[in-house]
């Protein structure tokens, strides 16, 4: 038995793939559900209506899945030139501390209709810097960005960790390490009343199409495009590799930082180190079951944001521990890899 | 200087040292082990929280200590064996699936564990590895205490960083290694199968992983918690790079870092002023200079993240 | 009669649809040479590949000492005492000549590697046979030269009898080549057995005893070398007739590039050491040389990707600075990289995409950075009408052209704008002798229109045929130019080893 790269690559599979591979996902973490002696298809039951079963489900789904946009857009954009930004969950964190501190100690009073897109540009510029020191590593020294910017990532929560015990710490919060919060004013407009779900959403909806569109229509597209398929390629062809690079990664850094921006000013208010459940490493897995994708990370958000949701209902119901949502979403990127291998390549014998 | 003399005096810091060092030592030689052969494990990180889970767990549920090191070290195996599935047979992306065996790896430690430890609150424990003086040795005046105290998992890492020397260095099989990570077409043309060997080496290189994951729960510590690898798989990577790929460096790199963390926990408590987060951001920090310092002057395995298909060149 | 070391009895490979094989039978006695010639793609490699078990052919078998030999297992080929020397060596630089060596050589799992005796061995063979090389060298430090006598230590190790090499020659110089051939028929004198790929006249009629010519795959004749000539030999192996084309007689124009004193460095390391020479429109200026000697640090410094360290550049006599690969394209410089695969295209991108990537920033082809892919569309139709390029429409994946197409898409992005200066890297390597003839048919058209050609080449025909004045490239530096009139192989061959400065005397002298 051997493999054989496909001449061409029909487009069908490429629709099949994700569906099968979280198809595949879903029924492997059946096992683990089933041997924890829970009924299996109740238990997909109640994540479903646990998800979507009611407005307020559906609209705390709609909630979750829009920080999950932006950090799968981050890694999409970033892996789509090759450059490894396993940083996002710092960055994120980066964004949303540089909010609460922008907000407390600098722009609060300004109205909101200033200080929203400034708060958003300041998160965003701060996921920024965070992946610069990565991607200067790497061009400098030839560091591989994985391992720095996965490093950054603890040294990114320890920073947090430190402000919101320290300068930025909440005086109010009975001693818990929690950031001051931001000024009413500088939340995000919610999108249905009675809910938690912010117009955060439209914003990464309308990301997601913009970044569609560039990487479609434009030059800076056309050229990260080239940097990631062949580098050496793409400078003999005159194509600013550091440059290009260095683009992408404030692109994708910004991303990241903005979503943590967006959690912050949409849904919580304030900084804790358990902002986070996990945004930036789910964001990876957004992206590749997207398979880099712009659009598809839009949909990608949403199923995993279905499962963190659904599963806690369903782990109330059951008993089944919640930790069943990241095993489905991290088996669901495994699945896809090899779903994806499959439409590069068939099995000969 | 004198607070700073008298960390570095204390027997204590020399023997955290070890300590610290230990899990460092398994888990950068089973990286290491894997990279000779020409394949990326960033399963690492998921691996050792596996491994630290199931060793606790086995060892709660009645077995003994070293049964539990050898679960750890089996269920490392069969991550390895994932992931040589993916990288070796599939070719996929060593980074993404390494991620991919990451984030697999530590959410199933969490689920199981949280199926038999259904409430928060203190973790149960168990009886961990107790120190072993070797006799002769730890009597002598302030290194015997720090150095021949430790318990039997430590003097087994520091045995296997010298076996791991012998192997990659001494014998035909570690040629073998060696040739398959430089050039896995040149071990084919000499009648190496690269396949069998990035296997072996993968799976191999993971149970030590799991091994590393393990001393957490049986002998640092005494029970399991999420998210108590905190790094460490990464920070062995970056060792990894700091050793120049040899298994003797790899030893000096795992103790040259845990003599900094030794020395920063020490440090912390005498330090007036300086917030307790910025100590322990060093461990990162130094594993980011370690990388960028050594990056240009390692000599890398040349066929490093290069899936190997036969036929294909 | 006796029975003949190795026998190859009807194999036949198919890849796809391809038949890259087709009832291939060939012997090989005791101490003979014999040469496998054909062109690129007439299946030489793949026939190899399946003797030495990296392929399972699909009809066939292979026997040896009249023992048949299991298929696909490279392991049972060693150890019958085939040796492979592949045309890239299987070494690892970073490993010892020793270890090179040892590998695979012992049992996996034994306690201690014999390494004193191994070296013992090596030294023994490496006397006997005249192949000097010191085990303890770490293989990247050592010469390609070098390291093709470690190839062949390799196999020799493993007590090859039969000895296979794959165009051996490709990466030698020809002082170096000499001195091969040399070496194998010492060996075949003392009792081993020699196949040896190439597609090389010369070097066949010289060094084989018997040569097989295969042609598409299908083994077309079997002659005594002491029994054909060249001529004939190169009508089997072509099949037809293909005349590849000449330069005519013309007077070149205006001094277009002129290098003076000019130095790149890479890394600190010195890869053009303070080169001239001046290139006039119309003409075709040859670089000949093995790769490897400063080729790559020319082409990426006149394509603007490398800067010098020193020295200066004249475009049509005005002094320019270091150029980035935009002003490089746009001052009129058409550009073809010495590996098309690796810098020439991004294989994954479309055709349209790769016939513009260069200049996507011209008002052409973009816009305030929104790129224009009508036009590119448009363009990437014209190359593929103008330049016959075919395989693939505008929209297709450019992977999916063969190397002589993809190549016709790289002189077509280049040529369709008429340039004024066209640096042209190995522009015909590995292509199938139709598609050479069409490579040199564009380069000799664009020098009639007045193009200034830099053409850079390790194929002495292919600078003999095409260049008006040709210099050797040798360790970073450039010889003096000679007249394409008074050049012949021999001198070139000498030029090529780095020593015009004899050449020089001599001509002095007279």
């Amino acid at each position: 038995m051997r493999f054989e790269r496909r001449e061409h690559r029909p487009l069908y599979l490429l629709i099949v793939a994700p569906v099968l591979a979280v198809i595949a996902a879903l029924a492997l973490s059946g096992i683990l559900i089933a041997i924890a002696g829970a009924p299996v298809l109740d238990a997909y039951w109640r994540i479903l209506t646990g998800a979507f079963g009611s407005r307020l489900s559906a609209t705390e789904t709609l909630t979750r899945a829009t920080p999950l946009m932006l950090t799968g857009l981050a890694a999409a954009v970033a892996f789509r030139a090759r450059l490894w930004n396993i940083g996002a969950e710092g960055q994120f964190y980066l964004g949303a501390i540089a909010v609460a501190a922008a907000s407390a100690k600098v722009l609060g009073d300004l109205p909101a209709p200033v200080l929203i897109p400034l708060l958003l540009l300041v998160g965003a510029i701060a996921g920024m810097v965070l992946i610069l020191i990565p991607l200067w590593l790497r061009l400098r020294f030839s560091v591989d960005e994985v391992v720095t910017s996965l490093l950054m990532n603890f040294i990114a929560l320890l920073f947090v960790s430190m402000l919101i015990d320290g300068v930025l710490k909440d005086p109010l919060a009975f001693g818990w390490p929690q950031s001051q919060s931001i000024s009413d004013h500088a939340m995000l407009p919610k999108l249905i009343a009675r809910s938690r779900l912010h117009v955060g959403l439209v914003i990464a909806i309308t990301l997601a199409i913009v970044v569609h569109l560039m990487q479609l229509r434009t030059v800076f597209g056309l050229q990260s495009r080239a940097a990631g398929l062949n580098p050496s390629g793409a400078v003999f062809a005159g194509v600013p590799l550091g440059k290009t690079l260095m683009k992408v990664a404030c692109l994708s850094g910004g991303l990241a930082g903005l979503a943590g921006a967006i959690e912050v000013m949409g849904v919580k208010g304030y900084v804790t180190t358990d902002l986070s459940p996990g945004f930036g490493y789910a964001g990876i897995v957004v992206a590749m079951l997207a398979n880099l994708n712009p659009l598809g990370v839009v949909l990608a958000a949403i199923f995993t944001a279905t499962m963190f949701v659904g599963a806690d209902g369903m782990s109330r119901g059951l008993g089944i521990p919640t930790y069943i949502a990241d095993v489905t979403v991290a088996l669901s990127l495994l699945t896809m890899l090899i779903a994806l291998f499959f439409t590069q390549y068939r099995i000969r014998r | 200087m004198t607070v700073l003399f008298d960390i570095m005096a204390s027997v204590g810091l020399w023997g955290a040292v070890l300590r610290i060092a230990t899990p460092l030592i398994f888990g950068t030689l089973g990286a290491l082990l894997c990279e000779r052969a020409g394949v990326l494990n960033l399963g690492i990180e998921g691996i050792m929280t596996f491994g630290a889970m199931i060793g606790w767990l086995s060892v709660y549920h009645g077995a003994d200590l070293w049964t539990g090191l050898l679960i750890a070290a089996i269920a490392g195996a069969v991550f390895g064996l994932l992931h040589s599935g993916l990288t070796v047979t599939l070719g996929l992306s060593q980074h993404v699936a390494g991620l991919g065996v990451t984030l697999f790896a530590s959410s199933f430690s969490y689920y199981v564990f949280r199926l038999i430890v259904p409430t928060a609150g203190t973790p149960p424990t168990i009886v961990p590895f107790q120190p072993i003086a070797i006799p002769g040795l730890s009597t002598l005046p302030f290194i015997g205490p720090a150095f021949f105290t430790q318990t039997a998992p430590t003097y087994l890492a520091i045995l296997i960083a010298l076996m791991m020397a012998y192997i990659l260095f001494r014998t035909p099989l570690g040629l073998a290694i060696r040739m398959t990570g430089e050039n896995p077409h040149a071990a084919e043309a000499q009648g190496v199968n690269p396949m069998k060997v990035r296997y072996g080496a993968v799976i191999a290189g993971s149970a030590l992983m799991g091994m590393g994951g393990a001393f957490l729960t049986l002998s640092a510590f005494n029970s399991f918690f999420p998210t108590m690898v905190q790094g460490r798989g990464w920070i062995c990577i970056a060792l990894v790079v700091f050793s120049s790929w040899r298994p003797g460096r790899a030893l000096f790199g795992a103790l040259l870092f845990a003599f900094f963390d030794a020395f920063q926990l020490r440090l912390q408590t005498v330090v007036e002023g300086v917030p307790y987060q910025m100590f322990l951001m060093t461990p990162y920090i130094l594993s980011i200079v370690a990388l960028a310092a050594m990056a240009r002057r390692a000599r890398v395995p040349q066929a490093l993240m290069q899936p190997y298909r036969r036929g294909e060149r | 009669m006796t029975v003949p070391v190795l026998e190859i009895e009807g194999v036949s490979k198919r890849f796809g649809t391809n038949l890259a094989n087709d009832n291939i039978s060939i012997t090989l006695a005791k101490g003979e040479i014999v040469a496998l010639l054909g062109e690129n793609g007439a299946g030489k490699t793949t026939l190899m590949s399946v003797l030495f078990g990296h392929y399972m052919p699909d009809a066939g078998r292979i026997l040896i000492d009249g023992m048949e030999l299991p298929q696909g297992k490279p392991r049972a080929a060693i150890r019958a005492g085939v040796g492979m020397v592949h045309q890239h060596f299987s070494l690892a630089s970073n490993l010892t000549v020793l270890e090179n060596v040892m590998t695979g050589t012992e049992k996996l799992w034994s306690w201690r590697s014999g390494t004193s005796a191994a070296r013992k061995k090596l030294l023994a063979i490496s006397e006997r046979f005249g192949l000097k090389v010191d085990p303890d060298a770490r293989l990247g430090d050592l010469s390609v030269g070098e390291q093709q006598r470690v190839e062949i230590l390799k196999a020799l190790y493993n007590d090859a009898r039969i000895l296979i090499l794959d165009e051996p020659t490709a990466v030698l110089t020809n002082i170096e080549a000499e001195r091969l051939f040399a070496t194998l028929k010492e060996m075949a004198r003392q009792g081993l057995s020699l196949i040896f790929i190439s597609h090389k006249l010369d070097e066949v009629m010289a060094a084989a005893d018997r040569i097989v010519v295969l042609r598409g795959g299908r083994m077309v004749a079997e002659r005594r070398a002491s029994e054909t000539s060249k001529a004939e030999l190169a009508e089997l192996m072509v099949g037809r007739r293909v005349t590849r084309p000449v330069r005519e007689p013309s007077t070149p124009g205006a001094l277009a590039l002129e290098a003076v004193d000019v130095t790149v460095k890479i890394d600190g390391v010195e890869r053009l050491k303070s080169i001239s020479f001046r290139l006039r429109e119309g003409e075709i200026l040859g670089i000949i040389g093995v790769s490897g000697n400063g080729q790559a640090a020319l082409v990426h410094l006149l394509s603007g990707t490398l800067s010098r360290a020193s020295g200066t550049l004249l475009l049509f006599d005005e002094s320019i600075g270091n150029l980035g690969v935009a002003d490089v394209v746009s001052a009129g410089i058409g550009r073809i990289p010495e590996d098309r695969n690796e810098e020439g295209v991004i294989g994954e991108m479309a055709i349209w995409e790769n016939a513009v990537l260069e200049r996507i920033s011209s008002s052409a082809f973009s816009r305030r950075g929104l790129v224009n892919r009508k036009a590119g569309m448009t363009f990437a139709k014209e190359i593929i009408g103008q330049f016959d390029v075919r395989g693939g429409g505008p929209a297709s994946r450019t992977r999916l052209l063969s190397g002589g197409n993809m190549q016709k898409l790289i002189l077509g992005r280049n040529l369709h704008q008429r340039p004024r200066i066209l640096i042209a890297a190995q522009p015909a390597r590995g292509l199938d002798e139709g598609a050479v003839a069409a490579v040199h048919a564009r380069l000799l058209e664009a020098r009639r229109q007045g193009t200034a050609i830099l053409l850079i080449s390790e194929d002495l025909d292919e600078v003999i045929a095409l260049a008006d004045r040709i210099q050797a490239i040798v360790g970073g530096r450039l010889s003096p130019p000679v007249e394409a009139e008074v050049a012949d192989a021999r001198r070139l061959g000498l030029m090529m080893a780095g020593e015009w400065h004899e050449i020089r005397k001599v001509d002095h002298a007279i």
